[in-house]
């Protein structure tokens, strides 16, 4: 079975890299596909921790929820603004300082209101991961008091 | 940077570059600790609305919980977070967002930790957090 990212998204690709939150902290996303990526580049504004240069756990939780509404997104025939109803993280370790961070997400099950995903965030290899997701997405069918939708 | 080992929340959050990058301080009112975070462009996730990111409401949130059990344990290390769960319960809009966190249990190596936040009525939270952290 082939897969084929909407057009609607790969119009809206470089919109979305342009999200503000991501921009600001040096993310970009990577690919758009079954599996949603993004690289985040180690930077020293990310640190949560300054006497190891670990980087905060929001840094992780924030691509995390990026991609995943990425992944949301690469299911849908058509836009539609979508917002984060919960999203859990387990750390399972602390990222490694001056390293790259990659996310990837992929949606499991899209309803008519809420799509889930599952994700992970790892330093290059998907088996040792830096955390897991798991996140509940609402789809708001119609726009939000009538804006329309270009991207996210 | 062992300011934080004085339990000064404020000078806590002060050494953390992210908290730097999001803006967000930290007061204590009447023996409560609050964050704080004002609105800025950086910080937007859906630039049509404009909302906040998920990300940055999961950060402050984080922070709230990390600054808390400084706070009330004065810990000689910051607390590592095991798991969270961020509940959304309102868009966050471009004004500032408040913080606070209470420990629900404290054990000798894990905290429970709940926080929320909230924007300009604090009986109408934007989200909350419950999160597991070892100390």
């Amino acid at each position: 079975m082939t897969f084929e990212v909407p057009a609607w998204l790969k119009r809206a690709k470089s919109h979305m890299n342009m999200t503000p939150y991501l921009a600001g902290i040096g993310g970009e996303i990577v690919d758009i596909g079954p599996v949603a990526r993004a690289r985040l580049p180690y930077s020293d504004k990310l640190v949560g921790d300054p006497q190891t240069g670990v980087v905060h756990g929001g840094v992780i939780t924030g691509l995390l929820d990026h991609t995943s509404g990425l992944a949301v997104m690469v299911k849908l025939r058509e836009p539609m603004p979508i917002a984060t109803l919960d999203l859990r993280i387990d750390y399972m370790r602390p990222a490694k300082p001056q390293e790259d961070i990659f996310a990837e997400c992929e949606c499991v099950r899209v309803t008519h209101e809420v799509a889930f995903v599952r994700g992970t965030a790892h330093q290059g290899d998907a088996k040792d991961p830096i955390a897991l997701c798991t996140g509940a997405f609402m789809l708001i069918r119609g726009g939000v008091h009538g804006i329309p939708v270009t991207s996210a | 940077m062992s300011d934080y080992r004085t339990g000064d929340p404020a000078k806590l959050i002060e050494a953390i570059p992210y908290c730097h990058h999001l803006g967000i301080t930290a007061q204590v009112e009447d023996g409560a600790l609050v964050l704080t975070m004002p609105f800025a462009q950086h910080l937007i996730g859906n630039p049509m609305l404009p909302a906040l990111h998920g990300g940055v409401i999961g950060s402050l949130l984080e922070t709230a919980a990390i600054a808390q059990v400084i706070y009330e344990t004065r810990g000689e290390r910051l607390p590592k977070p095991v798991d969270i769960t961020v509940d959304y319960l309102r868009s966050g809009r471009a004004v500032t967002s408040y913080a606070r966190a209470r420990i629900a249990r404290q054990g000798k190596r894990v905290v429970n930790v709940h926080a929320e936040m909230w924007q300009e009525d604090e009986a109408k939270p934007v989200a909350n957090l419950r999160g597991h952290f070892l100390i």
